[in-house]
């Protein structure tokens, strides 16, 4: 597969690291031209162009056109934006994915098509979140290009659903409950499960429902 | 009307100093205070220090009951996200995009942004005063040039 990621600070060169150890084909666009020189070096040079990749004959000569994918990881929200949709609505990359910096910006950049982002801001505050406070939900995984997560939730003493039968639950729709590790053991979850305060609940979620489910779980109000 | 601009560059405090001459109420989202000097001592216009890519300053500019929203920083990204967070998340259709890259303003002119071109619009301009043509409406001055799509 080829791939092109802009922005060669960390996340672009590790991530570039790890991806031609895979034997992908990877292209690193990064602006500044010395840094370029720096990370050709670890890359090889064939792996590495100097340029700004929100300009489009940066693009073209990249090879936009034939990319199977471009990850847009500069540490600039705006500019991971315009590279992402560039990539999709002039040059019809199929999958495109952007690092978002600002977790608010995340619902933008899903308006505009951009289905998979990645937000370590986000990750990071739900997990210092769920330290704080159980019952908070934790984004894990995206499936199917971001429209289903895989996320985990800590049931605290006051969850509505401890002490309740999964069957009993009423789970926003395409909700699944998959799994819970009780006590350092992993169950599978079916409707017969009862589900017990200190349980770490992994369930997979439309990303539109996820507030629903977090409605569900969360501290009976009564 | 009221209109939100986001920066007060040459362009956004020209066009401030403009719309509020003519009655209308302006809102200027600006990061930088030392910027705000360009709009002189006497204006009319309603300050909010911040990012336009920042919700908490676009309500404070009253984005939400805004009928028009110009984004004319100097950063054409800044402007292009700021037209499309305003336009999609909340609900501002009149919206007019700066962009100095010819080729990025022609692709989301394409997107149904309208983006202007200053580059674009001063050459044309200049073209017609030498050649001594009437000037143009400015959708004329304002396309990609055929040598330049890519």
């Amino acid at each position: 597969m080829y791939m092109i990621l802009v922005g060669g600070g960390n996340v672009g060169m590790y991530l570039a690291k790890r991806l031609l150890a895979h034997e992908h084909e990877v292209l690193l666009i990064e602006r500044d031209p010395r840094h370029a020189q720096r990370l050709a070096s670890q890359l090889g040079e064939e792996n590495v162009m100097v340029g700004d990749g929100c300009e489009m004959l940066t693009q073209r000569d990249a090879g936009f056109g034939r990319a199977d994918v471009v990850v847009s990881v500069t540490g600039e929200d705006e500019d991971n934006l315009v590279v992402c949709q560039m990539a999709k609505t002039v040059w019809n990359v199929d999958r495109v994915l952007a690092r978002v910096n600002d977790p608010s910006h995340e619902e933008v950049f899903h308006q505009i098509g951009v289905d998979e982002t990645v937000s370590a801001t986000g990750i990071i505050f739900a997990l210092i979140e769920q330290q704080i406070s159980p019952d908070v939900i934790v984004p894990v995984g995206a499936l199917a290009r971001g429209n289903l997560e895989v996320v985990e939730v800590e049931l605290g003493p006051r969850s509505a659903v401890v002490g309740k039968e999964v069957r009993s639950l009423v789970l926003p729709p395409q909700t699944n409950l998959v799994w819970v590790l009780r006590d350092e053991q992993g169950i599978a979850v079916d409707g017969s499960t009862t589900l017990q305060q200190g349980d770490m609940l992994v369930a997979v979620v439309p990303r539109d429902h996820a507030e629903d489910l977090r409605e569900v779980l969360s501290p009976s109000r009564h | 009307m009221k209109v939100v601009i986001f920066g007060c560059g040459r362009t956004g405090s020209t066009l401030a100093l403009q719309l509020s001459a003519k009655g209308h109420q302006v809102t200027i989202i600006e990061q930088n205070p030392a910027a705000l000097r360009r709009l002189g001592n006497d204006h009319n216009c309603e300050i909010v220090l911040g990012s336009g890519l920042d919700d908490d300053a676009l309500i404070r500019s009253g984005i939400e009951s805004a009928d028009v929203f110009f984004a004319l920083t100097r950063g054409d990204n800044t402007n292009l996200m700021a037209a499309q967070i305003v336009r999609l998340k909340y609900g501002c259709e009149k919206v007019c995009v700066k962009v100095a890259d010819p080729l990025r303003a022609d692709a989301y002119r394409n997107m149904g942004y309208f983006c202007i071109n200053p580059a674009a619009l001063t050459a044309g301009m200049m073209r017609d005063w030498l050649v001594g043509t009437p000037y143009e409406p400015i959708d004329t001055y304002n396309v990609l040039n055929e040598e330049l799509k890519v």
